[in-house]
């Protein structure tokens, strides 16, 4: 009912005939208008500048550089017969990328890593997540209990969940081990420390709580959809299947978007969990912890993390241009 | 009161610079002290410390503590911006690499007064790149092999000196049932110990230094050897190190599931003493010697100790402090709450030295040279880089993995060191 009104209104303008009048009204703005227009523009405008713009492309300049932290930068090139403490604040050119690329153990890994750990939201989480929304949502019995239960994981912090989990998978002194009568030190499963195994056991930890936030999405998309629409498809005979994804999932196409988002922000910005259970090392590289590692720290190397910071960013966009082109298309075909 | 009367001994000992101490700024004012003593046992250790220079000096002096990884972290943009004018840190590259950067104040004229105290290990461990002492030390603690007299005694196990002994030893404790060597390396850095020991067993310390430096190429044969003997002890390491923290390892070893454990009394005895575990039970020999050429004659002792910031804002009164500091007193009065650490002053006479601590100075003194821990003798990213290399010689440790670990090993020291 509200969309039916809206648009009614919206295209009552254009057909009264003294529209002119109207559209150049605006035009005159009091000097106090402009004032506020502008500092309205100014304000977000200066912050976007000094906190977005301003680091992203310093982080861009300094991935050229050689530089601890210490002491100033300069334009000239890199000596490599230096030794390192001399050689200090100097442009490396693409050297930092290049060393990522091909000498830096990690850097692959870690790029798979941040790729599977988007493949396993997109395809595990976020489907879990509408499963338990679903549910709840066809009011099934303690379905209250259960949606607090599932919400739970969502109000604790991340880093509160990975030291929860440790006593999960912990070796000698974990749930899963003693349960299984493996906690002996010989045959006990190393959930943390196997590197074929930790990031999928990380996953999981990552997937309980993810898939809460997930449900908290589309409990409330399901609450919107209009009840009648489920009502018409009743009488026209679909069975709750089809009711669910050829109605209802298409009527929540905006929170579908913005689910599709929060996952792939959440997979990009991964971090907490894999610092929390053991820094990142040993089969849990990402690259937002190669570059902690490497620009937070005793001896920095604030231009070759500058350089896995750019590549992370390149990362990031690609999710980001496809979603505004998406989002910007649609606009213009309304 | 007791605190009082030791200064005042020592205040006899170097009359000769007490009128520099009473004149000028020093009295009254306010030396700031940045501390990573942040653990309850030290942080109270280190207070007690505070207030006797304070006593001494008349000096106030503001502890900032910090935990201690934080710390760690921000020392570089800490000592950039407005630190403290006095600040804990550790000797070896660790120290030299922060004096280099001039982010440290040189303090020889504070080793003029303390040189005395010390013998000449700790001063060259206290000595940046460019000569001049940067630091003054506190403590420092060995890397040994900790076991329990009460399970050796029942079955009748004897401290193994060479390496045929020890996997000799370790064989019968596996047939015993027994983890023979206890390992957790899930924080990265205990089995960066394993790998100084070995290397200074076989190599000798010089070679290490070097190794460390990256004078000696991570290709070499020597390092080849190091790993060899490692993958020979493997089959008596505690299984799937890489997921346990080294505190679940001591546990084993408390609950006499496991035989031994390679690692600093710093970690194990504090631990032992944390757990409440009979810390009388606890012993330890130093790692059997490999090759008869160096014997036993190295070990990892890291050395903790104060420096002084570049930007220090008032340097007079925190040399008076730092000069009290470095003198036995100062010492006994920090060790007096601590069980596991020992002092370096020379004749210091601390009452409450545990059997650990007494045989820890012993075997430290027998030492010609002692390592400070490789995160702390090579450039920390280079330590980095080891620690996730030899975590996957952990996880396989075959002969065919070693020399592509060492060849990453180089490629990455190439890009660290000269890049």
């Amino acid at each position: 009912m509200s969309t039916l009104t809206r648009t009614r209104g919206s295209s009552v303008p254009p057909g009264i005939p003294t529209s002119p009048r109207r559209r150049r009204r605006p035009r005159h703005l009091s000097t106090r208008d402009r004032v506020v227009a502008a500092l309205l523009l100014a304000v977000p405008l200066v912050l976007s500048l000094a906190f977005v713009w301003f680091p992203a492309l310093s982080t861009v300049l300094l991935s050229f550089t050689r530089w601890n932290g210490v002491g100033g930068l300069h334009t000239e090139p890199c000596d490599p017969a230096l030794p390192p403490v001399l050689n200090n604040g100097c442009v490396n050119g693409v050297q930092n990328y290049h060393q990522a690329a091909t000498n830096y153990p990690e850097f692959w890994p870690a790029v798979q890593h941040n790729l599977i750990w988007l493949a396993v939201f997109v395809v595990i989480a976020t489907p879990l997540g509408m499963l338990f929304a679903v549910v709840i949502d066809r009011g099934i019995s303690g379905s209250r209990m259960y949606q607090s239960i599932l919400f739970l994981p969502v109000m604790l912090s991340l880093a509160l969940i990975g030291i929860i989990w440790e006593f999960v998978y912990s070796q000698n002194y974990g749930v899963i081990n003693t349960v299984i009568g493996r906690a002996g030190d010989s045959n006990a499963i190393d959930w943390l420390g196997d590197p074929d195994l930790n990031l999928w056991a990380v996953l999981l930890e990552a997937t309980w709580r993810q898939a809460g936030y997930v449900m908290v999405l589309y409990l409330a998309g399901l609450k919107a959809v209009d009840p009648t629409l489920r009502e018409a498809a009743r009488v026209d005979g679909a069975n709750p299947w089809q009711t669910f994804w050829q109605v209802v999932f298409p009527a929540m196409k905006p929170i579908n978007i913005v689910v599709m988002v929060i996952t792939v922000i959440e997979s990009l910005r991964a971090f907490d969990l894999v610092y929390i259970t053991n820094k990142g090392i040993n089969g849990l590289e990402l690259l937002s912890v190669l570059v902690t590692s490497n620009i937070v720290g005793e001896t920095q190397r604030v231009g070759f993390g500058s350089a896995l910071g750019v590549v992370l960013l390149l990362i990031s966009l690609v999710p980001i241009c496809l979603f505004l082109r998406q989002t910007f298309r649609r606009e213009e075909t309304q | 009161m007791a605190a009082g009367a030791l200064l005042s001994a020592c205040g006899d000992g170097s009359e000769a610079d007490s009128p520099k101490k009473s004149s000028g700024p020093v009295a009254g004012s306010t030396v700031a002290f940045g501390s990573n003593y942040s653990d309850p046992a030290t942080k109270e250790a280190f207070a007690a410390l505070a207030a006797s220079a304070s006593a001494s000096t008349k000096a106030k002096v503001k502890i900032n503590t910090v935990d201690h990884n934080s710390f760690q972290q921000n020392i570089t943009s800490y000592l950039q911006g407005t630190p403290d004018d006095l600040f804990t840190w550790f000797a070896g590259y660790r120290m030299q690499y922060f004096a280099a950067q001039r982010l440290a104040e040189p303090i020889d004229d504070v080793w003029e007064k303390i040189g005395g105290n010390f013998g000449p290990v700790a001063k060259e461990l206290s000595t940046g790149l460019d000569g001049h002492q940067y630091l003054v030390p506190l403590y420092n603690y060995p890397w040994v092999v900790f076991y329990r007299k009460s399970l050796f005694k029942k079955n009748g196990y004897t401290v193994p000196t060479t390496w045929d002994a020890y996997l000799a030893l370790c064989r019968r404790m596996k047939a015993d049932g027994l983890v023979p060597i206890a390992f957790g390396d899930k924080d990265g850095w205990p089995a960066l110990g394993t790998f100084d020991i070995l290397n200074m067993r076989l190599n000798g310390h010089d070679y290490h230094a070097k190794l460390m430096k990256h004078e000696i190429p991570w290709t070499d044969r020597g390092v080849h050897t190091v790993f060899q003997h490692w993958a020979e002890m493997m089959p008596y390491t505690q299984s799937g190190a890489n997921g346990r923290t080294w505190q679940d390892a001591a546990k084993t070893l408390e609950s006499k599931k496991a035989g031994m454990m390679f690692q600093g009394t710093n970690q194990v005895a504090a631990q032992f003493v944390s757990d409440k575990v009979d810390l009388d039970d606890l012993d330890f020999f130093p790692f059997p010697a490999v090759d008869p050429k160096w014997g036993q004659r190295y070990m990892d002792a890291p050395t903790d100790g104060f420096m002084l910031s570049k930007k220090a804002k008032n340097p007079t009164a925190a040399k008076a402090v730092l000069e009290y500091i470095g003198t036995g007193e100062a010492e006994a009065e920090y060790l007096k709450s601590d069980q596991w650490d020992v002092g370096l002053a020379k004749g210091l006479k601390v009452p409450s030295y545990n059997a650990i601590q007494k045989k820890s100075v012993a075997e430290i003194a027998k030492c010609e040279a002692v390592g400070q821990f490789m995160d702390r003798d090579a450039d920390p990213a280079m330590a980095t880089a080891m620690i996730s290399l030899i975590q996957k010689f952990i996880g396989d440790p075959r002969a065919r993995t070693i020399a592509s670990l060492q060849k990453s090993a180089e490629s990455q020291a190439k890009a660290i060191y000269t890049g």
